[in-house]
């Protein structure tokens, strides 16, 4: 049995935008065998942990790389934890997406925050030798923390699109889609759930995505992040969160 | 070090030692299988059961707060013939001590149905009557606040259950010891006590209650003294083992909680911040009874 609680010591924890982090981790990564799982991390002085996407690991280096936005007192913690500080963190959390049994060339599809954990998924394609490209939402440019950059560099061709058009293709990631007539097989999506909803509905490849929930517990004890879908009710994070996107029921 | 006697018996059921992951914390026990040995445990109280398979409350149905949470869950469980049918055998594989079945439900007739079957299982050692769920409207804790409908579910419950019958009581009341007196008074072998106090957290950023069902059942650590008075008051009035519940997260909880009057303790919310929480609570015991110069831990049950 691989234990999932352990602590891990701050390799590093700097910020990017105004809003996003990106903290490095040393640490037992047995736990982890999916790209798109995820790590729940304990913060001093609250009691519930905090779910954060694994944006990157490596087993080799015993390193798992997350990222970020500040938006409570929780992520705020998070971003005052200091290089050598030790993290309580629970981790290979979910299923996570699928790589074996997908199309030649994947579309990553990320939306703002929820493009961290297609990094990992990206790198796992590229090496079964697959063509992945990756299509990155955000709002503005001031939102935009050089995913795009990363991606290049493990061989993922990226393209961005802002809701303003102050970078990339105005609009959203479907427009980056039509107007450069991509043509993908099969799609891995993880953003907001407005994106998620509009992907899944639209796109006609067959695809999976990422949802999120306020969760109790993040390993399947609590059963608070249930969800009812055509193959009957699972848990978000045990089940999660990676979902086919026939599985899920858009009310 | 001596070996320690961490043994203890409720209402004649054996246990290897007090430590029991409290109802909706800890699911059939066979998910937590994949983090530990759980057969390590004195027993499991089973996710609270019904007759109809239920989905819950609409999500977000969890919400921080100082030293604890509140959980708006709402029973959501799969009803008792999937659980007999396929919860409990997937439980039987993995775990072999004694069973508490958690049993809740919206009329008399819903509890009479569901006890009688689930007293029917071999490994079912304790049925725990939750009448004190306040997740959901009309049934649960609507039972367990009035001492004259816990009196009837019991007595009607009574009629059917060969199994040692344990109430597990609401918090969410003026009078606690009146209401044990009432399911004692009823038949019930013994209590087990607290369930969650109804709380209520507020986004103030978006004006608008947390959970989506308002309120829900607030537990952990915050409630562990209100727990401990209530566990105190009850075993020495109601003259029943108790089954202590409410903020448990340590060894020294376990003992605290015994002290007050407990033969044996129920950990919640501590599994949720910890999967392992159960198992270091029972690696830790000897060792603290060592330090505390406690030789078996029936010894200390109710002595303050
Ligand atoms: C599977 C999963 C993966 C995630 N991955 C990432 C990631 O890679 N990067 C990232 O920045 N964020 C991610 N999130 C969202 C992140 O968990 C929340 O932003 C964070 O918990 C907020 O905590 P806080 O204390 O700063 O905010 P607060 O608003 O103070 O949080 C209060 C409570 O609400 C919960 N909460 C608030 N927002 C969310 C949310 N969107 N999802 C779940 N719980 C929430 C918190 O856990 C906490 O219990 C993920 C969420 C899930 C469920
Ligand atoms: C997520 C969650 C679900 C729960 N579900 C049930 C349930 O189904 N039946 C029940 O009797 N109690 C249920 N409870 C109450 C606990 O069993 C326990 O009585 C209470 O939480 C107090 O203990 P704690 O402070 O250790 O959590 C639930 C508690 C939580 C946190
Ligand atoms: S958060 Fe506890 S079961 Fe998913």
């Amino acid at each position: 049995m691989t234990k999932i609680q352990n602590l891990y010591k701050v390799v590093s924890n700097r910020r990017l935008t105004h809003k996003t982090w990106v903290m490095t981790l040393r640490g037992d990564t047995q736990a982890i065998s999916a790209p798109g799982q995820f790590v729940n991390v304990a913060i001093p002085g609250k009691y519930l942990r905090r779910p954060i996407s694994i944006c990157d690991f490596s087993h080799e280096r015993g390193e798992i790389v997350l990222l970020y936005d500040v938006v409570g007192e929780g992520t705020k913690a998070m971003s005052e934890m200091n290089e050598g500080f030790s993290v309580d963190m629970l981790v290979g959390l979910g299923n996570g997406f699928s790589t074996s049994s997908v199309g030649s060339r994947p579309l990553l599809l990320g939306g703002g925050i929820g493009t961290a954990p297609l990094l990992n998924l990206g790198r796992a394609l590229v090496r079964t030798g697959k063509q992945p490209i990756a299509i990155l939402g955000y709002n503005t440019s001031a939102d935009s923390f050089g995913m795009d950059r990363w991606f290049e560099e493990i061989g993922v061709e990226a393209y961005i699109a802002t809701v303003d058009g102050s970078m990339g293709t105005k609009g959203f990631v479907t427009d980056v889609i039509r107007r450069f007539d991509i043509e993908g097989d099969y799609f891995h999506a993880c953003g907001p759930m407005p994106m998620l909803r509009a992907l899944c509905t639209s796109l006609e490849i067959p695809g999976e995505v990422s949802i999120e929930s306020r969760m109790g517990c993040g390993f399947g004890a609590c059963v608070c992040c249930s969800v009812e879908t055509r193959d009957g009710v699972k848990r978000i994070c045990k089940e999660g969160p990676v979902f086919r996107k026939e599985e899920l029921i858009w009310k | 070090m001596e070996m320690k006697n961490m043994k203890v018996s409720l209402s004649g059921v054996e246990l290897q030692n007090p430590v029991i992951p409290a109802s909706g914390c800890f699911g059939f026990g066979y998910g937590m299988a994949e983090y530990y040995d759980i057969d390590i445990l004195g027993s499991i109280s089973f996710k609270g059961t019904t007759r109809e398979a239920r989905f819950g409350n609409p999500l977000p149905r969890v919400a921080e707060c100082a030293a604890g949470l509140i959980n708006s869950v709402g029973l959501q469980n799969p009803g008792i013939d999937e659980v007999i049918a396929e919860e409990l055998p997937k439980m039987r594989k993995v775990f072999h001590q004694p069973i508490i079945a958690n049993i809740s439900g919206f009329s008399i007739d819903e509890y009479v149905e569901c006890c009688e079957k689930i007293d029917k299982e071999e490994q079912v050692a304790i049925i725990e009557l939750n009448v004190s769920c306040p997740n959901v409207h009309g049934g649960g804790m609507a039972f367990g606040t009035c001492a004259s409908s816990v009196g009837e579910v019991v007595k009607e419950v009574k009629k059917v259950a060969s199994k040692p019958l344990y109430v597990k009581l609401s918090p969410n009341v003026t009078d606690i010891v009146a209401i044990g007196n009432a399911a004692v008074e009823a038949g019930a072998d013994g209590l087990c006590l607290i369930n969650t106090l109804l709380g209520m957290r507020i986004d103030i950023k978006t004006r608008r209650p947390v959970v989506a069902n308002r309120m829900g059942g607030f537990s952990g650590p915050a409630v562990f003294p209100i727990a401990v008075r209530m566990v105190n008051q009850v075993a020495h009035a109601c003259g029943v083992p108790v089954i202590g519940c409410g903020g448990v997260s340590s060894a020294e909880d376990v003992v605290e909680m015994m002290m007050a009057g407990a033969t044996a303790v129920e950990v919640g919310a501590a599994n949720l911040v910890n999967p392992y929480a159960c198992k270091e609570i029972v690696e830790n015991l000897p060792d603290v009874m060592n330090r505390l110069g406690i030789h078996a831990l029936s010894e200390i049950i109710g002595i303050v």
